[in-house]
């Protein structure tokens, strides 16, 4: 039986209630931070265009038909910006499993279960490693020199919360009280007032990264089956029922809490019933072959490439990864399977974008909220631990290793975790700098206390 | 205890049938029919009293079957355990019972998802009927040894030889002090050792079995808790948390928060804090005194639960459990039993969404849809007002806000007025009664108490 520690599926539920803004904070125990995003109005729309049914965040003053322009507008002035995918291994992704040191003495030691077998899969840069057996994929990509890894990567005094750990990520900053995100803050200063799809989240709920304090962000969700049913009830009298939804639920007005959400949600179910009514779901032309998964994972990446090549001005796009990488039991399962699926994705993702010409425009993100305990647990598994994993994929990133994976015996800190040898705002600032040619100290605070790293080409 | 009591402030404004209502939903299911007015008769303090010391437990109405008219099989059949307990929600007479039941099953949120055992989330079940409004200490103790629980958060996989911090980060964060609150990464991994010796075994056929403490693999060693020294075992490190001088504060708002919706003025809360610890950590008490505060009466609205819901509409409707869809339509509108989503629980605070609303609205059509009138057999008026009385008389005639049947007389009247050929006349409203049977249970007034 495998499960993950439950802070771990708390964390992911409060993210993804706070992401439902616009009807007040959801209940977070004392001592957590508030995600990024909260409280950002949350308004639905369909691009009939592009026939993309979103969710938009911080919307503002200005109206959907405002929107619609403003995408095409943003879309013809720039048509090749420098898009930046963030991809999410939620849960604590552990590098010690994704690069195994077989040749170190204390590996064994500390991992008398878990350590992988050599699976002869070098890794070129540090011939001590070897990539998990089922990492091939981001092997290809790390051989054709289009994946940058960082093997210990995060912050000094590594909080070993998830849901602190990952607000610490996400707003590039230890600051629990921020409430916007690193790249919202970016696109706060250089988007624009009037395109929510420069920061778009892909898994149908505002992404804490991309929470802006002003510019509108969306968010895409499936769009199928929002269908509403009466027990004998048809015809005109049906039309007449349902359009009685969205004034039935605001009958009583807003007057607290519970009422105002319920007068909220009846009138975009209304909203949403006759948005989605024409939509129906449309092949991406994918070049490529995507791995099948229930999961989704594949089809959105697919959908993201879609998009692109659609010429739809995205910016920055945040999503998770597929696989539960909060590993405390049968990590050698869980692992494997959410290395496979995310790196056979990425790889096709990236396949994807060469054979549609935008391989040039597109630098993917990935990174986990801290990595694991350098020492197994007794059930087959690994606590939280503090230097985790990140990587950067794409043919204009320099795929060359940044910091290290050190000696296990020097590079373990008091707790028994590794320790980082890179910070990961020296990501965000270099990406800003680097990547979007944009002034870090505009969106990282304290931005000039990192050193940069020589990412893209 | 009296003279602490005194020092929460206690609803005296009038007791009628609206302010009972209110309190059968926020400390049960709702009314059946005539029930509010009648416990309204009994004024506040003994209405609190019948809630909170009822007598023995009775059920009341059909017994529980699946479609094909089987008894329930809680303990083997997928979604059963869900259905057996709204059952004892939508017939039992102790609603608090029942009610304070699932506050701790979301307090301790044990999922079978990671358990897989029915039968252990069953007794689990029994565990938090039995401390319904006992010694939150001795609950917490018994939490501690229970079978569901040792499974959810890796209790019998913590040993002196592989400590596992997931319960020790979970008693203190989740159940007993709040997060980051007066403990630090040392008191976790100092509890998950004070916690070790749990194990248990597994045979072909049952599963996991035999639960115990085995001394052997007990870290006897000292330990150091929030500064305490000793050589502690799973007695004191829920001693620890109890009697930790930030336990009340956490205890008290978290409770308050199942029964009302915005947070205690100060000065209830020190008092309410007083009062738990003079008791000796008695929840009796305590939820007396918030049954009992003027915010449960003039305060804001809250959101029914999706069970709360679905149980209240089958008590309106005089329904019992006909059917085994109430456990995936409760899990659409984001609530089956026994799966809370993690640790942490449910989140009251978000029932609705655009998805689960949609999910409330078959709930409501599927407690109709027996009783659906057909338009060829049944001639309902052609009279706005008669409808609406009617459909409200389907659910007990709950109280509905002038704004509420202002948009639903409305709505009748231009439904109504589709009406114009002489078999739509005929038929019609008998398609509206059923229609408004299906709104009102949707209304702002009924997913809210």
């Amino acid at each position: 039986m495998s499960r993950c520690c439950n802070e771990f599926s708390r964390s992911s539920l409060l993210h993804r209630a706070v992401a439902e803004a616009g009807s007040g904070l959801p209940a977070i125990e004392h001592g957590m931070p508030v995600p990024a995003g909260t409280g950002l109005d949350r308004r639905d729309l369909l691009l009939r265009s592009a026939g993309l049914a979103l969710a938009v965040y911080g919307a503002g003053s200005l109206g959907f038909p405002g929107f619609e322009d403003g995408i095409l507008e943003a879309a013809e002035a720039a048509p090749n910006q420098p898009v930046l995918v963030s991809v999410f291994l939620d849960g604590g992704a552990d590098s010690l499993s994704l690069l195994a040191p077989i040749a170190d003495p204390d590996y064994k030691r500390l991992r008398p279960k878990l350590a992988l077998p050599d699976s002869g899969l070098v890794f070129t840069e540090d011939p001590r490693l070897r990539w998990h057996p089922e990492a091939a994929a981001l092997r290809t990509l790390h051989l054709e020199g289009k994946l940058t890894v960082v093997p210990t990567v995060g912050y000094t005094d590594a909080d070993q919360s998830h849901f602190t750990s990952r607000h610490y990520w996400e707003v590039g900053a230890t600051n629990p009280g921020l409430r916007t995100g690193w790249m919202g803050r970016y696109l706060d200063k250089a988007g624009r007032p009037d395109n929510p799809l420069q920061g778009l989240s892909l898994d149908g709920e505002l992404a804490p990264p991309l929470a802006t304090h002003k510019a509108p962000v969306a968010a895409l969700r499936g769009a199928d089956g929002y269908r509403f049913w009466a027990p004998g009830v048809w015809g005109e009298v049906e039309s007449e029922m349902l359009e009685t939804l969205g004034p039935l639920g605001a009958a009583r007005g807003r007057g607290d809490k519970a009422l105002a959400s319920i007068a909220g949600i009846s009138t975009q179910a209304q909203r949403l019933r006759h948005q989605l009514a024409p939509f129906n779901g449309k092949g991406f032309g994918s070049p490529v072959t995507y791995p099948q998964h229930r999961s989704g994972f594949p089809q959105r990446l697919a959908g993201l490439a879609a998009l692109l090549a659609g010429g739809l001005p995205l910016r920055c796009v945040a999503m998770r990864a597929y696989g539960m990488y909060d590993t405390h039991s049968d990590q050698p399962d869980q692992l494997a399977q959410g290395l496979k699926l995310t790196g056979e994705s990425l790889l096709a993702f990236q396949r994807d974008l060469e054979a549609r010409g935008l391989a040039d425009r597109v630098v993917t993100l990935v990174w986990s909220e801290f990595g694991r305990r350098a020492e197994e647990n007794g059930s087959r598994g690994t606590d939280h631990g503090a230097a985790g994993v990140a990587m950067l994929m794409g043919t204009q990133v320099r795929g060359k290793m940044i910091g290290e994976l050190p000696k296990l015996k020097e590079g373990i800190d008091r707790n028994g975790n590794l320790k980082a040898t890179v910070d990961y705002r020296s990501i965000y600032t270099s990406l800003l700098e680097q990547w979007f040619d944009f002034d870090a100290a505009g969106a990282i605070p304290n931005a000039k206390a990192y050193r940069r790293l020589e990412l893209v080409r | 205890m009296s003279q602490t009591a005194t020092k929460v402030p206690v609803y005296r404004g009038e007791f009628g049938p609206a302010q009972a209502e209110r309190l059968l939903w926020r400390a049960g299911f709702g009314p059946r029919r005539g029930e509010a007015e009648a416990l309204a008769k009994r004024g506040l303090d003994n209405a609190v009293h019948a809630l909170t010391r009822s007598g023995r437990q009775r059920f009341v109405g059909p017994r529980a079957k699946d479609e094909k008219g089987r008894p329930l099989a809680p303990r083997d059949a997928w979604g059963h355990d869900h259905l057996w307990w709204l059952d004892r929600m939508v017939r039992g007479n102790r609603p608090l019972m029942e009610r304070m039941t699932l506050v701790w099953h979301d307090w301790f949120a044990t999922s079978n998802e990671g358990v897989g055992s029915q039968g252990l989330m069953l007794r689990q079940n029994a565990l938090f009927r039995r401390y319904w409004l006992g010694s939150f200490r001795q609950l917490a103790t018994a939490v501690t040894r229970d079978p569901a629980m040792l499974l959810w958060l890796s209790g019998t996989e913590n040993t002196k030889w592989s400590p596992n911090e997931n319960y020790a980060r979970e008693l203190m964060e989740l159940f007993t002090l709040g997060a980051g609150r007066g403990y630090t990464e040392r008191d976790v991994r100092e509890q998950a050792r004070a916690l070790t010796g749990f194990r248990n075994d597994w045979r072909e056929g049952v599963g996991p079995t035999r639960f115990r403490f085995d001394r052997e693999r007990h870290d006897v060693r000292t330990k150091r808790v929030f500064g305490h020294r000793g050589r502690f075992d799973w007695h004191d490190a829920v001693r620890l948390c109890v009697t930790h001088p930030r336990h009340p504060s956490f205890f008290v708002p978290k409770l308050w928060s199942y029964f009302i919706p915005v947070a205690p003025p100060r000065a209830t809360r020190l008092a309410l804090e007083r009062l738990y610890v003079r008791n000796g950590y008695a929840v009796r008490p305590v939820v007396e005194a918030i049954l009992r505060h003027p915010l449960l009466y003039n305060g804001p609205r809250m959101v029914k639960p999706p069970v709360v819901y679905t149980a209240g509409l089958l008590r309106a409707a005089g329904r019992g459990i006909d059917t085994e869809s109430w456990t995936w339509l409760c899990a659409n509108a984001g609530q089956q039993l026994f799966y809370p989503p993690n640790v942490s629980g449910w989140n009251d605070e978000r029932w609705l969404d655009t998805a689960t609303y949609l999910a409330r609205w078959d709930l409501a059509g599927r407690v109709t849809r027996p009783a659906a009138l057909d338009p060829n057999k049944v001639q309902a008026p052609f009279d706005a007002d008669k409808l609406l009385d009617r459909a409200l008389g389907f659910w007990g005639h709950p109280p509905l806000s002038a704004g509420t049947k202002r948009v639903l007389r409305g709505y009748t009247a231009r439904a109504l007025a589709t009406a114009n050929s002489s078999w739509k006349k005929k038929s019609y409203p008998a398609l509206i009664e059923n229609s408004l049977r299906h709104l009102i249970a949707v209304s702002p007034d009924l997913q809210t108490s």
